[in-house]
C-alpha cells in the first residue's frame, strides 16, 4: 500500500478550502435565507463550479508541465472530449422533451434526417458507461499520442507544436456536422442529470460540492504522484532528460504514465464543466484555450499544484471582472499577463508567498531549462 | 477599258450599298408597328444587313431608348448623352422633344433577341478581339440565325485564332441540327472534341443522346469519352496550379518562421501578428496615397510592411525574447501574450471589421490558359513568394551576416567562441523573420480579409510547414509549403476541405514520429537534445 503522502503547510490549506467550500456552499445556497448577507446567489454558484473545473484542469496541467516539462497544448482537448462524453450522455436524458420529441434520437440528428443512432452514442443513456466515457476517451486518446510521440522522443516546442496540431485536428472534425456530435451548435438544452433538473439551485450547490470535491481528489492524487519515488524521477526527466535516459530509465515510460493521468483528469474536469455551463461545443477545443490553461499555471507557479489551481481560480476571477467592467481591455490584460509572468514572476504567485519563508523547502520549484545546446552539452 | 472597270465597280458598289440602304429602310419599317413578332423581324434583319449604325440601333432598342413617331414615321434613337439621332440618316435631331415620341416596347425574347443579333454584328467587327468574343457568345447562345454571319465571316477570316472560334462555333450550331449532312455533324463533334472544355462536353452529351444518325452518334459517343478525360486532366491540373497558389502563400507567412526558429530555437507565436501587421500597413498605405497613385500602393507597402513588421519584431526580441533565453517554452508563452496585445491594439486601432484594401489594376481579375483558370493576383503572389526565397537564400549564403546566421544555428556557442556576437544576430535574424512576415502580410491582403484575426489564421498552418520542413535549411520550408498547399488543394475535390485539412494534420503529427526534426534536419551531433 502506498504511504500517505506528508502535506506541507500549504497543502492542508488548501484541502481545509476545498473541502470546506465543498461542505459550505449548499448550505449558503440553499439553506440561508436569500436576503442575508452570506446568501450565495445562484449564479455565483455556477460561476465558482466552473472556476472549479478550471482549476482541475489546471492541476492536471502543472502535473505535466510543471513536474515533467511536457507543454501540452493538448488538454483543451481532453477537456472538451470529457466534456463531450458528458454531453451525450446529458443529450440522451432528454429523450421525448426535445422539439422534435424523438425519443432516442437528439433534436439534431432529427433535424439532419438522421435514422438511427450512431454507434458512437451508444450507452451513453448509462451515466456509468457515460462516466466511464468521461475517463477512458482523453486516457486513450493521450495513451495512443504518447505512445508514439514519447517513443520517437519528441520533445520541447516540437511536442507542444504537435498537441496543439492533435486539438486543432479534432477541433475541425467537432466542427463537422455528419461527425455526429452536434457540429457548429455542439450540444445543449440539457435537462437531467441522474435525474435532478440541471438548472435547479439543489442541483447547481450539488455540482459545484462534487467539482470542489474533485479538485481536492485531483491534488491528492497528483501530490501522491510527484512525491513518490516515481516522481523523482519524473522531476528529474524534466531537468535531464537525456541523463535520465543514460542512467537507465525508460524516459517514455515515466511520461507516458504521467502523460495519460493528466488527461483523464482534465477529462474529469470537462465533465464536470459541461453540465454546470450547460453547453458544450467545438470552440472548447480551440488551441487558444490550451495556451491560456498554461498560463493559470504559471500565474500560480508551476510545479506547485496549489499555484496551478490558485492560478486558474484568480485569472478567471480577472477575466469574469474584465470583461464585464472593462471588456476593451481584457486581452490587454491577459497578454500583458504571459508576458510578465514568464519574465518577471518565473515562480508565479506561489513563488511570491515563499519569498517571505525562504527556510522552508518548498515543492520543487522548475530551474530555468537549459537551452537545445547546454542540453546536449550536458548530456555528453 | 480601266475606265470601264472602274466605273463598272462603282456601279457595282453602289448597288450593294443602295440595295443594303433599301434593306435598312426594311428592317426599320417594321419597328413602326410596335408587335413584338414584327420588332423580332426587324431586329434579324437589320443585323443581317451589318450596316453600321445597326449596333447602335439595337443598343438602344434594348435600352428602351429607341424611339418612333408613327404618324410622321420617323424612328429615332436616343444616345447615353440624350442627343435624338436619326436612326436612317443618322442625322442629330436638334430642338425636338423626344416626349412626342412613342418607345419601342420590349420583352424578354426580344432582349435575347437582340443579344444575338448584337454577336452576330460583332463578328464583322474589324477588331479581333470583339470578333472572337462574338463567335464565343455565339458558342453560348448556339443561336442558329447567326449561322449565315458566322460563314461569312469564316470564308474571309485572317486571323487563324478567331476562325479557329468561328469554326466551334459553326460547330456547336450545325451539330445538333438533325438537317445538316452526317460528314459535316461528324466534323463538327471533331471540332467540339478538339476545344474539349465543360460547353463542349455539354453539347456533346446532348448530340450522344438525341442523334438518331449512327455515324454522329458513334463520333460523339467517342468525343464524350476523349472530354472527360480530358476535363479529368485538366482540373487535376487546375488543383495543381490552386495548391501551388496555396503552397506560396505557405511559404511566404512560414519562411520568416522557420529563420527565428531556426536561429533561437524558440516558436513564435505572435508571427501571425507580424503578417497582420504587414496587411494593416498595405491598407494604411492605401489610405494615405492619392488615387492617382494607387497603382503604386503595393510597390510602396512592401518596403514598409517589412520596416513596420522588423522593428517590432525587434522591439519583441529586445523587450521580451531576450530574457527567456534558454527557455522555449516559457518564450512560446510570452509571444503568445505579445500576438494578444498586438490583436487588441489593432482592433482599438482600427476597429474590429474588415478593412477594404484594393488590388491594382495588374493584379486584379483573370485569365485562361490552355483551359485553366489563372487568377492574376495569385500569379504576383507566387512570383513574389519565390522572390523573397531566393533573395533569403542569397542573404544566407552569400552575405557575412548570413554565414554568420547560419554559424548560430549548427551550433550557437562554437559561434559564439569564435567571436559571433549571438546577441546581435539574434536581433538580426529576428528582424528579417519578422520583416518577411510583413512582406507576407501585404500579399495575403490581396486574398484575405485585412482583420485583426488575420495572422490567427496562418499561424497553425506555419508551424506545420516549419515542423514539416525542418529548422536546417530554408529549402525544407519551401518543400514543407509545397507539400502542404498542394496536397491539400487535392485532397479538397476528393475529401473536402475540412477533412482533407485534418488527415495532413494526422499526417504531420504522424510525420513527426518518424523524423522528429523535420525533412531537412542539421546534420551532426547537435541535433540529439
Amino acid at each position: 500500500m502506498m504511504p500517505l503522502p506528508r502535506l506541507d503547510r500549504l497543502g492542508v490549506a488548501f484541502l481545509i478550502i476545498t473541502i470546506g467550500a465543498a461542505a459550505l456552499a449548499p448550505i449558503l445556497a440553499l439553506v440561508v435565507p436569500h436576503d442575508s448577507a452570506f446568501a450565495m446567489p445562484p449564479y455565483v454558484v455556477a460561476l465558482l463550479g466552473k472556476y472549479m473545473c478550471y482549476a482541475i484542469l489546471a492541476v492536471a496541467l502543472d502535473l505535466v508541465w510543471g513536474y515533467c516539462g511536457i507543454l501540452s497544448l493538448g488538454h483543451s482537448a481532453f477537456f472538451a472530449l470529457g466534456g463531450y462524453a458528458m454531453g451525450m450522455y446529458l443529450m440522451r436524458q432528454i429523450g421525448a422533451r426535445g422539439v422534435y420529441a424523438n425519443p432516442v434520437l437528439p433534436d439534431f440528428m432529427v433535424f439532419l434526417n438522421w435514422k438511427e443512432l450512431p454507434v458512437a452514442w451508444w450507452g451513453f443513456h448509462s451515466f456509468a458507461y457515460a462516466s466511464l466515457m468521461v475517463m477512458l476517451v482523453p486516457g486513450l486518446l493521450a495513451f495512443a499520442f504518447g505512445w508514439f510521440a514519447f517513443r520517437s522522443r519528441v520533445t520541447g516546442v516540437y511536442l507542444s507544436i504537435i498537441t496543439q496540431a492533435m486539438t486543432y485536428a479534432l477541433k475541425l472534425a467537432f466542427f463537422r456536422n455528419d461527425f455526429g456530435f452536434g457540429g457548429n451548435n455542439g450540444l445543449t438544452d440539457f435537462k437531467d442529470i441522474l435525474g435532478f433538473n440541471v438548472q435547479s439551485d439543489a442541483t447547481r450547490a450539488a455540482l459545484f460540492s462534487l467539482s470542489a470535491l474533485a479538485l481536492a481528489l485531483s491534488y491528492l492524487i497528483s501530490r501522491a504522484i510527484v512525491v513518490s519515488k516515481y516522481g523523482k524521477a519524473v522531476i528529474a526527466i524534466r531537468d535531464a532528460e537525456s541523463r535520465v535516459r543514460f542512467l537507465g530509465y525508460r524516459v517514455e515510460n515515466y511520461k507516458l504514465f504521467i502523460f495519460v493521468v493528466s488527461a483523464v483528469m482534465a477529462g474529469v474536469a470537462g465533465a464536470l464543466y459541461v453540465p454546470q455551463v450547460g453547453i458544450i461545443n467545438p470552440s472548447e477545443f480551440d488551441p487558444g484555450n490550451s495556451i491560456e490553461a498554461v498560463i493559470w499555471v504559471a500565474v500560480g507557479g508551476r510545479g506547485t499544484l496549489v499555484g496551478a489551481a490558485l492560478g486558474a481560480v484568480a485569472v478567471n476571477f480577472a477575466k469574469t471582472y474584465f470583461t464585464g467592467v472593462f471588456p476593451e481591455y481584457w486581452l490587454y490584460a491577459l497578454g500583458g499577463l504571459f508576458v510578465l509572468v514568464t519574465l518577471f514572476l518565473p515562480k508565479g504567485l506561489i513563488g511570491l508567498l515563499n519569498l517571505r519563508r525562504p527556510a522552508r523547502p518548498t515543492p520543487p520549484t522548475p530551474t530555468p531549462t537549459p537551452s537545445l545546446a547546454q542540453q546536449e552539452e550536458g548530456a555528453r | 477599258m480601266p475606265l470601264a472597270r472602274l466605273v463598272a465597280v462603282l456601279f457595282f458598289l453602289c448597288c450593294t450599298t443602295v440595295a443594303r440602304a433599301d434593306a435598312v429602310d426594311d428592317a426599320l419599317a417594321k419597328f413602326f408597328d410596335d408587335k413584338f413578332p414584327r420588332t423580332e423581324q426587324a431586329i434579324n434583319e437589320l443585323a443581317a444587313t451589318g450596316a453600321a449604325n445597326a449596333p447602335a440601333i439595337l443598343d438602344a432598342l434594348g435600352d428602351n431608348r429607341l424611339l418612333i413617331d408613327q404618324a410622321d414615321h420617323i424612328i429615332v434613337y436616343k444616345t447615353t448623352g440624350d442627343d435624338l439621332i436619326n436612326a436612317k440618316t443618322g442625322e442629330k435631331l436638334d430642338g425636338v422633344d423626344a416626349g412626342a415620341f412613342k418607345k419601342v416596347r420590349i420583352n424578354n425574347a426580344l432582349r435575347s433577341a437582340i443579344e444575338a443579333a448584337m454577336g452576330a454584328l460583332t463578328l464583322a467587327n474589324p477588331d479581333p478581339q470583339k470578333r472572337a468574343g462574338a463567335a464565343e457568345a455565339v458558342f453560348e447562345t448556339r443561336d442558329a440565325s447567326a449561322l449565315k454571319a458566322l460563314e461569312a465571316q469564316l470564308s474571309h477570316e485572317s486571323d487563324p485564332h478567331v476562325a479557329e472560334l468561328l469554326r466551334q462555333a459553326r460547330a456547336a450550331i450545325v451539330v445538333l441540327d438533325s438537317k445538316t449532312p452526317t460528314a459535316d455533324r461528324v466534323a463538327a463533334v471533331a471540332t467540339l472534341k478538339a476545344r474539349g472544355d465543360q460547353d463542349s462536353q455539354s453539347l456533346i452529351d446532348q448530340v450522344a443522346n438525341q442523334s438518331d444518325d449512327p455515324a454522329v452518334k458513334a463520333a460523339a459517343l467517342d468525343a464524350k469519352a476523349a472530354i472527360k478525360a480530358h476535363l479529368a486532366w485538366l482540373s487535376v491540373l487546375q488543383n495543381l496550379i490552386y495548391g501551388i497558389s496555396a503552397a506560396s502563400v505557405l511559404l511566404l507567412a512560414a519562411i520568416g518562421l522557420a529563420i527565428t526558429f531556426g536561429v533561437m530555437g524558440v516558436i513564435n507565436m505572435a508571427h501571425g501578428e507580424m503578417v497582420m501587421l504587414g496587411a494593416y500597413t498595405t491598407f494604411v498605405v492605401q489610405s494615405a496615397l492619392p488615387p492617382s497613385l494607387l497603382q503604386w500602393s503595393l510597390a510602396v507597402a512592401l518596403p514598409l510592411a517589412f520596416l513596420v513588421s522588423a522593428i517590432v519584431g525587434v522591439a519583441i526580441e529586445r523587450l521580451v525574447i531576450r530574457f527567456l533565453y534558454g527557455r522555449p517554452l516559457e518564450t512560446l508563452l510570452a509571444t503568445w501574450g505579445v500576438s494578444l496585445i498586438l490583436q487588441q491594439a489593432v482592433r482599438s486601432l482600427f476597429g474590429a471589421n474588415n478593412r477594404q484594401v484594393s488590388a491594382p489594376n495588374f493584379m486584379s481579375g483573370s485569365f485562361d490558359w490552355a483551359g485553366l483558370q489563372i487568377t492574376t493576383g495569385r500569379l504576383w503572389i507566387v512570383a513574389l513568394a519565390i522572390l523573397v526565397f531566393v533573395a533569403l537564400q542569397l542573404a544566407l549564403r552569400a552575405t557575412p551576416f548570413g554565414l554568420r546566421m547560419r554559424a548560430v544555428t549548427q551550433n550557437r556557442r562554437m559561434a559564439a567562441a569564435m567571436g559571433i556576437s549571438t546577441g546581435r544576430i539574434d536581433m538580426l535574424a529576428f528582424a528579417l523573420g519578422s520583416g518577411v512576415a510583413g512582406v507576407a502580410g501585404v500579399a495575403l491582403s490581396q486574398i484575405d480579409n485585412v482583420s485583426p484575426n488575420l495572422g490567427q489564421g496562418y499561424i497553425i498552418d506555419s508551424f506545420m510547414v516549419v515542423v514539416l520542413g525542418g529548422v536546417g535549411n530554408l529549402w525544407g520550408t519551401l518543400l514543407g509549403a509545397t507539400v502542404l498547399g498542394v496536397a491539400n488543394k487535392l485532397l479538397e475535390p476528393v475529401i473536402g476541405a475540412v477533412l482533407g485539412k485534418i488527415l495532413l494534420l494526422v499526417f504531420i503529427i504522424l510525420f513527426i514520429q518518424k523524423r522528429p526534426r523535420g525533412l531537412f534536419a542539421l546534420k551532426g551531433r547537435a541535433v540529439e537534445a
